[in-house]
């Protein structure tokens, strides 16, 4: 009798075979396998090229397997715009947290969406710098204690989150702009297919399109991953509401 | 191809499409906007990217992003554009892509104004941005000449993966003359082997400026060291004139440099032996012929629309063996001929020069003429 095997699950093609730097808990880790799951399926690995940003995943470009590029802080948009437009048959995305984008990258994220660029933006939000040790990030919710609001986002003070898919899905030149959360494996899934969707509609010329992910950083929120998964489930999202803020009506009904 | 009547920024974005720029991204800025404006039109017809950009910043990341894909990109400013453009000219530089930067100079610091100046210089020839690197920089003085180097920036950048700029001040970006615009040139249908665009049938290609370990960070910057001392070898181009004979050696780069040119003939029709020395490249600099006419001439006079910041080069590579002085107009005023003239007579005449620093010595003209004091 002749064995068969099935292969159900293996290491993507465009993930390289290093170990990441990330913490013990952290979502970086499944946010990537996402992309690399996504661009594997949709065949773009060879035409694929990655613009990664400042914080916790500037070293990202080691962990695909494709061309990759490391933006300045905040610049991943611009960056991706100089490359998308001299070379609009590649896929182009960028990997971007909170402070880069909502932050320091406010005007080029903004801009880039605005005139249409066709990128993908998959942006890691999670109330927090994580590199610099974690201090207040744009995202940080209102009484969140970081090592630079020791006694929590005072709004008075230090103003109130931003929330940035409502703010892109009001620009016309967006295409696909959705929040989705990391915390349970439902949720994961649910992420998947908006990745998939966001990179359908780049790949459809259908302008800029970015996935919000809501993710943890137990180190920094100082607490379990266990309890920082609870955390986003439970404090982020009634602040990050999760959900389609821009979907063109091309992409509606796609079935992936 | 015969001459024609051209604006300067409308002559420097032609020669940049002729030479094969593939992508322009800019923000307005006076006096450099027209070169912008002219690109708007010109590369869509020609199915090239063009992308007005939200700010400075924003700009040169595009272009950051556009040479890390090996396509030939640029983009043109002026002085207050440049500053915030230093963050992405050294991730250029560290990076070690090549792009092309035009800097249509004007008076400052701060908002400064809209008229011409050279005020930027240690900006442009000292680097800059952050970090350890050495730009390229030439500093045409005509529409024509910055035509010319124009396109041979895109070739400098590309064969040492370097940052090049091109500095001309407002009056070049803005005046008409007469220039011959060179022939189109190809574009090269291969990406280098260094360059983004997908990894196929190749191991994937990373562009990054970051070193995170101290050592391999020190490797890079020697090995940017090196790429620089073959630059100094052989990139050097400077201009001459009545230079055989001179005895007083004028020295003035871009526009200072061609008003300087008419003050020395008009001193040789005097009797003086003047001539001029006008370096092309600032960086490198033309040092091994200004050492070589230490030994031949007499005296120098240092001509700048600024406070004398090449004057601090000069003075460096001299080194006392010759007396140095100094004219400057700064805050966007460009010194006629007859001023220059005048200069060249009284340091000719000056048969006792003193060892002051020639900066303090001309603050004090200064002072004089700007007060109207005799």
């Amino acid at each position: 009798m002749v064995a068969t095997t099935e292969v159900v699950y293996q290491r993507p093609e465009s993930f390289t075979d290093l170990h990441t730097h990330y913490c013990p808990g952290c979502t970086h880790g499944v946010a990537h396998r996402l992309i690399a799951e996504v661009v594997d399926e949709m065949g773009l690995r060879e035409k694929t090229i990655g613009v990664a940003p400042v914080g916790c995943s500037v070293f990202a470009y080691r962990y695909f397997n494709m061309d990759f590029v490391e933006a300045a802080h905040g610049r991943a948009p611009a960056m991706a715009t100089g490359i998308k437009r001299v070379l609009p048959e590649n896929t182009v995305f960028t990997y971007q947290g909170d402070g880069d984008l909502a932050s320091i990258g406010m005007a080029e994220i903004m801009h880039a969406a605005a005139r249409g660029e066709n990128i993908t933006v998959i942006f890691i939000n999670n109330a927090i710098y994580g590199m610099t040790g974690g201090q207040m990030a744009p995202t940080t919710l209102p009484g969140m204690k970081t090592t630079s609001s020791p006694l929590g986002r005072d709004v008075e003070m230090a103003g109130y989150p931003i929330r940035m898919a409502e703010i892109l899905a009001t620009l016309d030149g967006a295409g696909y702009v959705v929040r989705r959360s990391l915390h349970n494996p439902a949720n994961i899934r649910k992420s998947k297919k908006a990745i998939r969707l966001a990179f359908e509609a780049q790949e459809r010329g259908l302008g800029f399109s970015m996935v919000e992910l809501l993710s943890s950083c137990p180190t920094n929120w100082k607490i379990t991953p266990q309890e920082a998964l609870e955390f986003v489930a439970e404090e982020m999202v009634p602040v990050f509401p999760l959900g389609d803020y821009k979907v063109s009506p091309t992409l509606e009904g796609l079935k992936v | 191809m015969a001459k024609e009547l051209l604006k300067g920024n409308h002559a420097f974005a032609e020669a940049a499409v002729r030479a094969g720029v593939e992508a322009f991204y800019g923000y307005p800025i006076t006096p450099s906007t027209e070169f912008l404006e002219y690109m708007s039109r010109r590369l869509p017809e020609l199915g090239r990217a063009f992308v007005q950009a939200e700010s400075e910043v924003s700009a040169i990341n595009m272009v950051y992003g556009a040479a890390c894909t090996g396509k030939r990109v640029m983009t043109a400013s002026s002085s207050p554009g440049v500053s915030l453009m230093m963050e992405g000219i050294s991730y250029i530089a560290g990076t070690e892509v090549p792009a092309v930067v035009v800097n249509v100079m004007r008076g400052g610091p701060g908002l400064g104004n809209i008229a011409p100046s050279q005020g930027d210089y240690y900006q442009m020839v000292k680097g800059g941005g952050h970090g350890d690197y050495f730009p390229i920089v030439l500093a045409p003085a005509s529409v024509q000449e910055a035509v010319d180097y124009i396109s041979l920036a895109f070739d400098l950048a590309e064969k040492y993966r370097s940052i090049v700029h091109v500095i001309v001040d407002g009056n070049m970006g803005q005046m008409m003359e007469p220039a011959e615009l060179p022939p189109m040139r190809e574009i090269p249908k291969e990406a280098p082997e260094w360059a983004v665009s997908g990894a196929k049938g190749r191991d994937a290609n990373i562009l990054t400026s970051i070193y995170i370990e101290p050592e391999d960070e020190e490797v890079t910057n020697l090995r940017l060291l090196k790429r620089w001392k073959e630059i100094e070898k052989n990139e050097v181009i400077f201009d001459e004139y009545e230079i055989d004979d001179a005895e007083l050696l004028v020295i003035g780069f871009g526009t200072a440099g061609r008003v300087a040119s008419s003050a020395v003939r008009e001193a040789r029709e005097e009797g003086i032996k003047a001539g001029l020395l006008r370096p092309i490249t600032l960086a490198p600099f033309p040092q091994d012929r200004l050492i070589e006419l230490t030994k031949q001439v007499k005296r120098i006079l240092v001509v700048e629309m600024n406070s004398g910041m090449m004057l601090d080069d000069i003075m460096k590579i001299v080194q006392g063996k010759v007396p140095i002085e100094f004219y400057g107009r700064m805050g966007g005023v460009t010194p006629l001929p007859d001023e220059i003239l005048d200069e060249i007579r009284r340091v000719a005449a000056n048969q006792d020069p003193g060892a002051d620093d020639p900066r303090d010595e001309w603050i004090v003209r200064m002072d004089k003429m700007l007060t109207g004091e005799k």
